[in-house]
């Protein structure tokens, strides 16, 4: 699930038996969203700026990538975390492969974390190895 | 566990003390005196920046007669150290939710 010293990573990937047309209306109209996500004012919309919220806080988000029905990618900044939310469709006979990518900590001063900047992905990278030796 | 985990970023968000931290992780316990000659700041600085580490549970100190003694304590890093896993889980149950929402799209 991490792809190295630059930057942390998670995705998670699932197939679902609906055309990208209804998935993508899934992933950018705001009353779907809040079913299975959170609440907020998405839109796909490059630049667009809102705020998902749920009773444990919100993060804050900017829309940096729109492809209607293949690819939308936003910030995800929340408390503790700045990250960037990539969602990818690709179509499949049965219906859509989705693909959501979050990648954070990156070495990108616009990713930096409480402006530590280019340290910490340097230490988290050695941060496996450390403990690995000391277990 | 929000405000744990805040500690500790605000703790390793500084260089001099990640590099005082991996110090410890890998030299074992350090006296203060011993980990302020190769840090390049002076010995109040060096103990500074260890109660910033020691409030995060970072390390660990002891005194035994006129110095100080740290060690680091690594597994203050599990909330970090499990931050894929923990985003990986709520990605998987939002999936989940998203499944449940496209079947009632059809009806």
């Amino acid at each position: 699930m991490t792809d190295g010293a630059a930057t942390r990573t998670v995705i998670v990937e699932r197939e679902f038996a609906h055309p990208p047309e209804k998935v993508w209306r899934a992933l950018t109209r705001p009353e779907l969203v809040a079913e299975w996500l959170m609440a907020g004012d998405v839109a796909p919309t490059l630049g667009h700026r809102f705020a998902f919220g749920a009773d444990w806080g919100h993060v804050d988000c900017e829309v940096i990538e729109v492809e209607p029905e293949r690819t939308l990618a936003y910030s995800w900044d929340g408390k503790g975390l700045e990250s960037v939310v990539t969602w990818t469709l690709t179509p499949t006979a049965a219906g859509t492969r989705l693909r959501m990518e979050q990648t954070g900590f990156q070495p990108d001063q616009k990713f930096a974390y409480h402006g530590a900047k280019a340290g910490w992905p340097r230490f988290l990278g050695a941060l496996d190895d450390l403990l690995a030796r000391i277990d | 566990m929000i405000e744990t985990r805040d500690l500790l970023f605000r703790a390793l968000a500084d260089p001099t003390r990640r590099a005082l931290f991996e110090r410890l992780c890998e030299a074992g316990e350090q006296s203060v005196g011993a980990l302020t000659a190769p840090s390049g700041i002076s010995q109040p600085a060096v103990s500074k920046h260890l109660a910033v580490l020691r409030q995060a549970g970072l390390v660990a100190g002891r005194h035994a007669g006129r110095q100080s003694y740290y060690r680091a304590q690594p597994a203050a890093l599990a909330p970090l150290v499990d931050w894929t896993g923990r985003m990986t889980r709520f990605w998987e149950a939002r999936f989940d939710d998203l499944d449940d929402v496209l079947k009632r799209m059809d009806q």
